[in-house]
């Protein structure tokens, strides 16, 4: 849809799988899908990096720097030379609780 | 709508709660739209009872945004379980869990602490697809022991789920249509509008009500029409959809500024026109890529890639604009045209 979810740093072990399917459940772009007794990459251009594939598997069978695609948040940890953020609840400023849980969270 | 705390004889605390919203709960959401008190839209944590559940009554977590709790509950109705509340300090499941406050830990310390094992017979706890960027599965069931289940994306969906305890493919796909898009304005509108008013205060003194109407413009543009228009903007990056909204949004200023004046020289006309199209077009560009942190697919090493090719290119033009608008204005007081 954009060219701001065809760039990640998913990566997929696929030796390490035991096919518990997890990875397919919590992808909220299909990106995986189960095969048998085997998750396989379908759509890998559309992970978002939000890490619940990763967080999720139990033999860590897949890499993914996750992060939140926040642009606001990032430019402004450009500019003062802070870590980049994850929306953490230590910096509520830059978080929100705005909108459906589909909606974002920045600003 | 929560009523009845039991808190009699040391067993679990259990509050009671319905599926029904009243006027009080859609008056709150509409407020939590338009982003006031945004940190207090929040349920107490712990453990409640929708309608009269059985020890068999399938169980549930969300976060204590009353967004969160109150779509899971209405989605219920004509259900009886229980719902775990999980402290997110008031945010929504998928915001909490990528912030890690809907999260493992959380979610432990509340099965610990609200103990929903002692009212249901089973160990399995159904949660929100979109809070498992927060929660290992595994540790759950290795912890407290309970087993996570993963439902839909959308509460609105359970009652399908709940026939076959299987989310279907597009049960699991997250969506941004234009409904989805439309609810995300109001809080833009208000996060922008004191920066927007400033501006185009000043821009008033330089180039007139044109000039301020254009800022607005602009501006608008930026945080109301790119929601709606984002999947029809040609092009994939979200700064060059912004910046060729902004260009449409610019030209019909440039015109007023080129043939609409009072007579001025031509060169003053072409170079006031030059200046909206330069100084409008990265600020609807600059609100367009801010507004990927909305939206349910953009990922952070495309987002960061994004802000390294375009945010120096809308510095460099928009700085253009300004100098060529601060110019003209001193040549205008000077006398020069």
């Amino acid at each position: 849809m954009s060219l701001s979810c065809n760039f990640n740093t998913l990566e997929y072990l696929p030796d390490r799988c035991i096919g518990c399917g997890l990875c397919a459940a919590v992808c909220p772009h299909g990106v995986f899908a189960m095969n048998g007794r085997v998750a396989q990459l379908v759509r890998p251009r559309a992970c978002m990096e939000c890490g619940a594939c990763q967080l999720n598997c139990p033999t860590q069978a897949i890499l993914v720097e996750g992060g939140v695609g926040c642009a606001s948040a990032m430019i402004r940890a450009a500019l003062w030379g802070q870590e980049e953020p994850t929306c953490g609840p230590s910096t509520p400023s830059s978080c929100s609780a705005e909108g459906s849980d589909a909606g974002g969270c920045c600003e | 709508m929560v009523s009845g705390v039991n808190a009699g004889s040391g067993g679990p605390v259990i509050r009671s709660t319905t599926s029904v919203l009243t006027r009080g709960d859609r008056w709150d959401h509409i407020l939590a739209g338009w982003g006031v008190n945004r940190s207090d839209h929040r349920v107490e944590p712990g453990l409640y009872a929708l309608g009269s559940p059985t020890p068999d009554a399938p169980g549930f977590a969300t976060a204590n945004y009353t967004l969160s709790f109150d779509a899971l509950r209405s989605a219920l109705s004509g259900f009886d379980a229980y719902i775990l509340v999980l402290d997110t300090y008031g945010v929504n499941v998928w915001c909490a869990a990528g912030q890690g406050t809907f999260g493992t830990d959380e979610l432990v310390h509340r099965i610990r602490s609200s103990r929903p094992d002692e009212v249901v017979r089973h160990r399995r706890l159904i949660l929100p697809q979109l809070g498992a960027p927060g929660v290992a599965a595994h540790e759950i069931k290795n912890r407290p022991g309970f087993k996570v289940q993963y439902g839909p994306v959308r509460a609105e969906d359970l009652p399908a789920y709940l026939v076959t305890r299987e989310a279907t493919p597009t049960m699991r796909q997250v969506r941004f249509n234009l409904q989805d898009r439309l609810v995300l304005i109001p809080v833009e509108l208000v996060h922008v509008a004191p920066r927007m008013l400033l501006a185009a205060v000043a821009v008033f003194f330089l180039a007139g009500p044109l000039g301020s109407a254009a800022v607005a413009a602009a501006v608008l543009a930026g945080a109301a029409l790119f929601p709606v228009l984002l999947p029809a903007l040609p092009t994939n990056p979200f700064s060059t959809k912004g910046f060729i909204l902004g260009a449409a949004v610019a030209l019909p200023f440039a015109a007023a500024a080129a043939f609409g004046g009072p007579g001025a020289v031509w060169w003053f006309r072409a170079g006031a026109a030059l200046a909206y199209v330069t100084a409008l077009p990265p600020v609807t560009a600059y609100l367009a890529l801010n507004f990927t942190g909305s939206t349910p697919f953009t990922s952070r090493t495309a987002v960061r890639r994004e802000i390294f090719a375009y945010v120096p290119v809308m510095a460099w033009v928009f700085g253009a604009g300004i100098f060529l608008t601060l110019a003209l204005t001193l040549i205008r007081v000077l006398g020069g045209a």
